[in-house]
């Protein structure tokens, strides 16, 4: 990979792609081998906002090659409160550490922050913006699931908002896919992402009812609507339970369906659902750690 | 020129910026950021007849020149505008706006949640698209009404 930075998942060719979920794929076949493989190597968390998974899986992907962390911990007990800028507050960390990891509420922080510093930087997920991690974890599983090229996908949910929505289904166009995105009207994807998708030649397709397109797919990825999208919890009910699935929604659907959602659900994706086949959505948060694994690898200059 | 045309007295040293689309003379002091309280010296044509434009708009200041900035922001919204640099009284370079590749600085970025509208140490910076002009932080598009966008 030729990247410094990994701010955005736009910035992702498709060799780019490729190389991390390969190494993600000898990784996951032999975790041992790559155990001290970074042994020393620090990795700065920088967590603006609060999120569980994306830290947890980070701090496991850097110990699992040899290296370690520094967390800057919580925003109410650093240096932020008192008002410092995030460009100096990364000049200051990246002293701390071999490669950082930002998560910030403002859109285009990781970007900016690259700017600022000289180790490789990784996004996080900037507001509504990127989560490149995401993306890649989420191809992983796909590839591993499904394969990459003559796809099928159908995303749903809540497609104006959810950034790990935007992101997917900008890398897939690099790919073989056929894109199918079901959201009431009021959550579809808005206009720059469809720009995007147009100007890579992407043929996208709208609906407002899963049944129309359930059968022809062969990943489904479900995303999550939040109540806050609605002025009130009548319509929220009304709409969100239109986008919900269940095993027997599932009947209608090929065997071998994958059903992904970034997670955490709420109950777009029915517990009877979880004992299934097409159940894939707690592997897909697993395999964070060997994608970030890889993605680290790469960046901290594992052999080519 | 006749004194019939002679609408205002010449300016010595300066910039004229010519041929501005019609009824944005006032969009172009904003780029300028401009608006008479530093005291310059400034006139302004609206709607003046024009063979190329049918109707355009001129805007002259006095001791001022134009940053490359201001220019590629002007171009976006005064695509035909010409640039007329004043040395005593006389017009010594003339040359037409361009269309940039992107713009940094002049425009906010309308998300509010953008990095750009933080008291971060950048300014804000646009792709220039083929129908309008897109953040590179965060990817936002403006597409109609560019001059609404400009910092006060
Ligand atoms: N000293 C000056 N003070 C104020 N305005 C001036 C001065 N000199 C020229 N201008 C104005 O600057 C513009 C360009 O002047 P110029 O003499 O090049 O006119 P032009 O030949 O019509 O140019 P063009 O071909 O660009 O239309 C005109 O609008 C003119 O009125
Ligand atoms: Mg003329
Ligand atoms: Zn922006």
């Amino acid at each position: 990979m030729r990247h410094d930075h990994i701010t955005s998942a736009k910035q992702l060719s498709r060799e780019d792609i490729e190389a991390v979920l390969d190494r993600a794929s000898e990784i996951a076949a032999d975790p041992a081998a790559y155990a001290d493989r970074h042994e020393g190597a620090l990795l700065g968390l920088m967590f603006f906002e609060p999120s569980t998974r994306t830290k947890m899986s980070f701090s496991a992907a850097i110990k699992r090659l040899g290296g370690d962390i520094v967390d800057m911990g919580p925003v109410d007990s650093s240096s932020v409160q008192k008002g410092e800028s995030l460009a100096d507050t990364v000049r200051v960390v990246e002293g701390y550490a071999d490669a950082l990891v930002l998560r910030h509420p403002s859109e285009g922080s990781a970007q900016m922050a690259s700017e600022f510093v000289d180790v490789p930087l990784i996004n996080g997920g900037d507001g509504a913006g990127q989560h490149p991690t995401q993306t890649l974890l989420d191809l992983y599983t796909i590839r591993e699931n499904a394969g990459l090229d003559d796809l099928t996908i159908g995303i749903m949910g809540d497609l104006k908002y959810g950034r790990t929505v935007h992101s997917l289904a900008y890398a897939l166009t690099n790919f073989e896919t056929r894109q199918h995105f079901i959201s009431p009207e009021s959550l579809k994807l808005p206009r720059n992402v469809r720009y995007d998708l147009h100007e890579q030649g992407s043929s996208i397709k709208e609906h407002t009812e899963l049944a129309e397109i359930l059968p022809s797919l062969d990943v489904l990825y479900v995303t999550r609507i939040q109540k806050e999208r609605f002025p009130d919890e009548s319509e929220y009910r009304e709409v969100a339970g239109e986008y919900q699935i269940d095993a027997e929604t599932l009947e209608a659907a090929q065997d071998s369906l994958t059903v992904m959602h970034p997670l955490p659900r709420v109950d777009e994706i029915a517990h009877d659902i979880d004992e299934t086949e097409y159940a894939t959505y707690f592997e897909q948060a697993h395999n964070g750690v060997p994608v970030r694994m890889a993605l680290l690898d790469l960046l901290l200059g594992g052999e080519q | 020129m006749t004194d019939q045309q002679l609408r205002v007295s010449k300016i010595e040293n300066g910039t004229v910026i010519d041929h501005i689309t019609g009824g944005q003379a006032l969009n172009v002091l904003a780029i300028l950021d401009i608006d008479g309280s530093r005291g310059e010296t400034v006139s302004i044509g609206m709607n003046v007849p024009s063979d190329r434009l049918g109707r355009k708009d001129v805007v002259k200041v006095e001791d001022r020149e134009l940053s490359q900035s201001e220019l590629d922001v002007l171009s976006l919204i005064a695509p035909a505008a010409t640039i007329n640099i004043i040395r005593g009284y006389d017009v010594v370079e003339k040359h037409r706006v361009e269309r940039p590749d992107s713009v940094t600085g002049v425009l906010d970025c309308p998300n509010a949640h953008c990095i750009t509208n933080e008291n971060e140490p950048i300014h804000s910076q646009f792709d220039v698209l083929e129908d309008g002009i897109r953040c590179v932080y965060c990817d936002s598009i403006i597409r109609e009404q560019i001059a609404d966008h400009i910092k006060v």
